[in-house]
């Protein structure tokens, strides 16, 4: 059943595209119709499931004979937790672009396709099928930026694609090296990781194809594209390469990179641990001093995923189901800073800098972005009764078995992340005001509209159910770590 | 196991459902938000005292103090459980009538202090909120528990310092408060972190199993880590970071002073009586942890004389900096910080027991001193300077004279007053701790500044000529009452703990209570001494300032006419603000330029470089396309083509070329066959 969330958004893609252009309603109801079924169904798998600590099998049929390439699709806990992060997130993606007019059935279009990519990915256990999907979903991206984004779109739609592709290129060398040393032809990653590959190959390879992800994943240094797309990035596509996207890269480090090649990584995880620490602080200082609003945000989100990449190298259940939980929040929460700054602000104030913002007040004229930017931020900021809290404990207690001085920086990653959200939240809405030009400029501003609000509420509520009550999530994660794929992770790592 | 103990987490959920409610209420409807808080925060006081009734009666079997625990599963990772849970025990008991009680008269208070401001509904719910977080704090048997709640605490202060946010300096104080507050608690949670991978546990009690309990202290004990530090020690050094920045200990009480810039309501219920609090609160809990100690040699476990000596140290520097200013909130703001060190000196020389009496009285002198700071604030249409006040007294009796209660239990007045009797346990702890006794000596120097600077506050409010243009008015009776009765109090906690009855501390520690008069004869020379410190505080500064009256709000202070540089130095409150702006802040500012420099130049420079490179090789294989390769296929296509020409020219289509060739072709064949035959 859980196929269905992958060919419905396909479906929706291409029937949005054929929608007529001069009607945009249509385009998106089409596009909210599908997308609230992929969440309905990803929540019915997660219902359903039987079997938690087992691996459950959709479809397995021979897809490339040539190659020995089947096109199998499977879910266990970590997939259904990001299949619903999918869902949540699309859902409000759309709510937050229902202004779209320009070109919208394309823009729908393009959106679903992405949706549907990343749904494929997050369910593929088919090396070659995992990379194809991957790669559906990283074209569209490039459209969305380039015809709908905005503030030096070409530059960030290009730098975008580029970084991606280069990832994409080092996953494919080191896929096609390892299904040619593998013992026998398969790209099964169950398969894969059964064969004992040799060290020294896997030495070689493991950086190639972990990197590769990880670039997306906003891995320092190699994570510049991630501020300038999503900067570049109209709302609903900032709201999923933040939300979404970024996650791919975190997902195929963790279900490809890691569990394919131990003994590389037991080599490299020292200084790829140092690296994410390094994209934590490095991150939130340069967020310190953005001038511009979404800045802030997309260097946030490189600090934050910067926890996920610490929580994945500690190889502890505590650090691993961290890392999942923090990729889920990091996912709902920063979908909901770029829904404020991009769509509740910068539509109607169409200005982003925060020098200019500090005049305006806006915590005057649009209480309701305020009141929302204030509970994101408070979530981003981690504190307890939110989702992030949890998460970057959990990955803060893992850490600190194994890398207890990394966890101390990670602190202080932490502390930079309370000074730039409180920067952007007083200057941003609680800013000064010279005088006299607000009561006219506010008076221009569109209300907050519905489909704002319910985006708003329902990524909220995510936040705070995740937070208060974390076995949600954790009771889908945890018995994913016993099944054969990623059982072996934990070898020795204790706990 | 009293039955109230199931119930213990209604008294923090009852104000957070209130705030949860008056956050969704409209603006206007003030007095219902109002009668919310109010009300859920009586049903709390109601709760706490029920709480307080079972933890008096004797000790079944003897020995240990009373203390009942509630936990459950929060949720679970791997092999291992986070759990939660709450505690009912002394501590607690006597930390929730406190808070709840002190805490209702404020609220009650707020609604004549807040009756003309436009945003008193908000104002309520962030009380609410902060009540909610504050008594979490209480009740908590987890740390991390202790430490969620702790955050939410520093979130309600921020937002309430942050009230009028249109002010850039209570948005600059808010923001300040946080952050500072902030930098404590990241040692506060990487205590915590390590006291999880030691003890893999964070409940305090577990009926033998918790961090507190003996097994995991022994084994705690035996830890020493790379330095030759105990673990125990870094871990309780490390919770101290913590306390030391919610409670506002030197080098961290920089916020503060700045948070008086919330309304004063806030001042006294947050930066007086509790938030402030929680600091010395969290060291009385884990206190059993912080005297763990392998290498305890000097009589003191190490954390322990941390402790002592910073608050000693915060003691006697905040005192000295109340001495410069002129602004009554900040010279009580010092004030706490001063007397917070008191307590932090109370709790590392003499135990939870003296550390903990301190905060109780302190509490109810130092909310009634703020809300008499409020009511002065209030009659004088907002004036906050206290040279620009004068001769007060005749037109606010009621605020006179309670402040003055106040006033004189914060100095130490002796016998009657709360002060005396709290701060003469800490003076007396200190004289006999085993490590130094110069903790003591700060003590005293420490008392001498107090009363100092509280009758200098009181002569420039209170007496002397009038100063304030307009005319001063007594506060409304909603604000006065809660005065009276704080007032009350002020006087009376103070006999819980006289040496001759040391009834908190016997209630504190599960000991046996006696009168005792023959300690009070043993404690004379002390309690002597201290009168004397307290004597010459009050008299030199009485000496002071009605000989050499400042004539006009603008005239120097006599003391800086004295001694212009020291005084310059306090009034600029040490230059600890300019400190940190030139040193923590322009660092973290050169790491983000830094980086962002990196980011901008270095990686997106590398990028640009490969791209650059990627052009260059492409122009390379153009050229190469172009010049050799091109030349080579053009050269053979030309070669093609001219031979194509050659032919195609054969075939012009014109019939005599045709005859011709099959003419010369025919002959060429009949010269070539008979070149054949002749061979």
């Amino acid at each position: 059943m859980l196929a269905w969330t992958i060919y419905l958004s396909f479906l929706g893609a291409a029937m949005a595209a054929l929608a007529p252009k001069d009607r945009p309603t249509i385009a998106r109801w089409i596009a909210l119709t599908t997308s609230v079924l992929g969440l309905g169904i990803g929540l019915a798998g997660i219902l359903h499931q039987t079997n938690r600590s087992a691996l459950q099998t959709i479809v397995d049929v021979p897809w490339i004979p040539a190659i020995h390439a089947r096109y199998l699709l499977a879910a266990d806990g970590i997939s259904l937790t990001l299949v619903l992060l999918t869902g949540i997130a699309a859902v409000a993606g759309i709510l937050f672009s229902w202004n779209i007019t320009h070109r919208a059935n394309q823009f729908f279009a393009f959106y679903l396709t992405l949706i549907g990519g990343v749904y494929g990915v997050f369910l593929s256990f088919d090396a070659f099928l995992f990379f194809v999907f991957y790669e559906i979903a990283i074209i569209p991206k490039y459209f969305l930026v380039a015809i709908w984004g905005s503030t030096n779109k070409e530059y960030g739609a290009m730098k975008l694609a580029l970084y991606s592709f280069v990832g994409s290129a080092l996953v494919l060398v080191g896929l096609i090296a390892t299904y040619a040393h593998a013992g026998s032809p398969t790209f099964s990653l169950l398969e894969l990781a059964r064969q004992p590959l040799p060290t020294s190959f896997q030495v070689w390879v493991f950086p190639l194809v972990f990197v590769g992800f990880a670039i997306l994943a906003g891995l320092w240094p190699f994570h510049t594209w991630a501020p300038t797309g999503h900067v570049a990035a109209p709302t609903a596509a900032s709201m999923l390469l933040a939300g979404v996207v970024m996650k791919l890269g975190a997902y195929g480090a963790l279900r490809v990179a890691m569990p394919l090649f131990p003994e590389g990584l037991a080599a490299w995880r020292d200084p790829l641990a140092l690296l994410s620490v390094i994209g934590i602080l490095a991150g939130a200082g340069i967020a310190l001093i953005q001038k511009d609003f979404k800045f802030v945000v997309g260097y946030s989100s490189v600090s934050h995923m910067g926890f996920v990449l610490l929580g994945l190298m500690t190889l502890s259940v505590t650090g691993l189901s961290g890392a999942v939980l923090q990729m889920f929040s990091h996912g709902i929460i920063a979908s909901l800073l770029f829904a404020v700054v991009g769509r509740m602000i910068y539509d109607r104030a169409h200005t982003r800098e925060l020098s200019a913002l500090e005049s305006l007040q806006l915590s005057r004229a649009l209480p309701f972005a305020a009141i929302t930017f204030v509970l994101a931020s408070l979530a981003s900021m981690g504190l307890p009764g939110f989702s992030g809290f949890v998460a970057e404990l959990q990955v803060l207690m893992g850490a600190w078995k194994t890398f207890p001085l990394y966890a101390a920086l990670a602190g202080i990653g932490i502390l930079i992340g309370v000074a730039y959200t409180l920067r952007v939240l007083v200057k941003a809405f609680f800013g000064q005001s010279n005088g006299t030009i607000e009561a006219a400029t506010h008076e221009n501003y569109a209300p907050i509209s519905i489909p704002e609000r319910i985006g708003a509420l329902l990524l909220l509520g995510t936040s705070l159910l995740v937070g208060i009550y974390p076995r949600v999530l954790l009771d889908l994660i945890l018995p994913s770590f016993e099944t054969p794929l990623m059982k072996p992770l934990l070898k020795g790592a204790g706990l | 196991m009293p039955s109230i103990v199931n119930y213990l987490w209604l008294i923090p959920a009852l104000p957070l459902l209130a705030a949860g409610m008056i956050a969704l209420l409209k603006q206007r409807h003030r007095s219902l938000s109002a009668s919310l808080s109010i009300g859920s925060l009586a049903i709390s006081l109601g709760l706490s005292i029920a709480a307080f009734v079972p933890t008096l009666g004797p000790i079944e079997g003897g020995g240990g103090v009373k203390r009942w625990v509630h936990n459950l599963d929060w949720f679970e990772f791997g092999n291992t459980t986070l759990r939660l849970g709450w505690v009912l025990d002394p501590l607690t008991a006597a930390m929730l009538v406190m808070v709840t009680f002190v805490g209702l008269l404020i609220f009650i208070y707020s609604v004549g202090y807040m009756a003309h401001d436009e945003n008193a509904a908000r104002f309520f719910c962030f009380l609410s909120l902060f009540a909610a977080a504050m008594l979490g704090i209480l009740i908590s048997n987890s740390l991390l528990l202790l430490f969620m709640s702790w955050e939410l605490v520093g979130l309600a202060s921020y937002l309430l310092i942050g009230f009028w946010y249109h002010k850039p300096s209570a948005a600059a104080a808010a923001k300040k408060a946080f952050i500072t507050t902030r930098i404590g608690d990241m040692g506060f949670l990487l205590g915590l972190l390590w006291l999880y991978g030691e003890t893999g546990t964070l409940l305090f009690y577990d009926n033998g199993n918790g961090c507190l309990e003996q097994s995991a202290l022994n084994r705690l004990n035996t830890l020493t880590t790379a330095g030759g530090m105990g673990v125990a020690t870094a871990i309780s050094l490390l919770l101290f970071c913590g306390a030391a920045g919610k409670s506002g200990q030197v080098p961290l009480h920089v916020w503060l002073p700045d948070a008086m810039e919330g309304p004063t309501p806030v001042s006294a219920l947050i930066h007086a009586a509790t938030m402030v609090a929680a600091g010395v609160f969290l060291i009385a809990r884990v206190f059993p942890l912080m005297d763990v100690d392998p290498a305890n040699v000097a009589g003191s476990s190490t954390a322990l004389s941390v402790v002592t000596w910073v608050g000693a140290v915060t003691a006697v520097f905040a005192a000295l900096i109340a001495v410069g200013q002129n602004d009554i909130k900040r010279i009580l703001a010092y004030s706490t910080v001063s007397q917070l060190g008191y307590m932090m000196l109370g709790l590392g020389a003499g135990g939870v027991a003296v550390g903990m009496f301190h905060l109780l009285t302190h509490a109810f002198f130092k909310a009634l001193l703020f809300l008499g700071a409020g009511s002065v604030i209030h009659g004088c249409h907002e004036e906050q300077d206290i040279r620009r006040m004068g001769g007060l007294r005749r037109q606010m009796p009621t605020t006179f004279l309670t402040y003055a209660i106040g006033m004189m239990a914060l100095s130490g007045v002796p016998l009657l007053f709360s002060g005396f009797w709290s701060k003469d346990e800490i003076l007396h702890a200190a004289s006999v701790w085993p490590v130094s006794r110069l903790p003591f000596y700060l003590g005293l120097f420490g008392a001498v500044l107090t009363a100092f600077y509280m009758t200098r506050q009181m002569f420039f409010v209170f007496f002397g000529k009038q100063h304030l243009g307009k005319e001063a008015h007594e506060s409304p009776t909603v604000m006065t009452i809660p005065l009276v009765i704080l007032a009350i109090a002020a006087v009376l906690v103070g006999f819980w703990g006289t040496p001759a009855w040391p009834w908190l501390h016997a209630y504190l520690t599960g000991h046996e209570l006696h009168l005792d008069l023959s300690a009070l004869a043993k404690s004379a020379t002390l309690m002597l001494i201290s009168t004397a410190v307290v004597a010459l505080g009050m008299i030199s500064a009485w000496r002071l300032y009605t000989r050499k009256t400042p004539s006009s709000p603008q005239a120097l202070d006599p003391l800086e006419a004295a001694q212009p540089a020291v005084f310059g130095v306090l009034k600029n409150r040490a230059y600890i603000d300019e400190f940190y702006e030139a040193t923590v802040i322009r660092l973290n500012h050169l790491l983000s330029v830094t980086s962002d420099v990196l980011d901008r130049f270095l990686w997106n420079g590398l990028v640009q470089l490969v791209s650059l490179m990627a052009i260059a090789l492409a122009s390379v294989g153009k050229a190469l396309d172009q010049f050799v390769i091109n030349l080579g296929f053009d050269g053979w296509c030309g070669g093609l083509k001219q031979g194509a020409r050659g032919f195609a020219r054969l075939q012009n289509g014109q019939v005599q070329s045709y005859l011709r060739v099959i003419g010369l072709s025919l002959v060429a064949l009949v010269v070539v066959l008979l070149w054949e035959r002749r061979r």
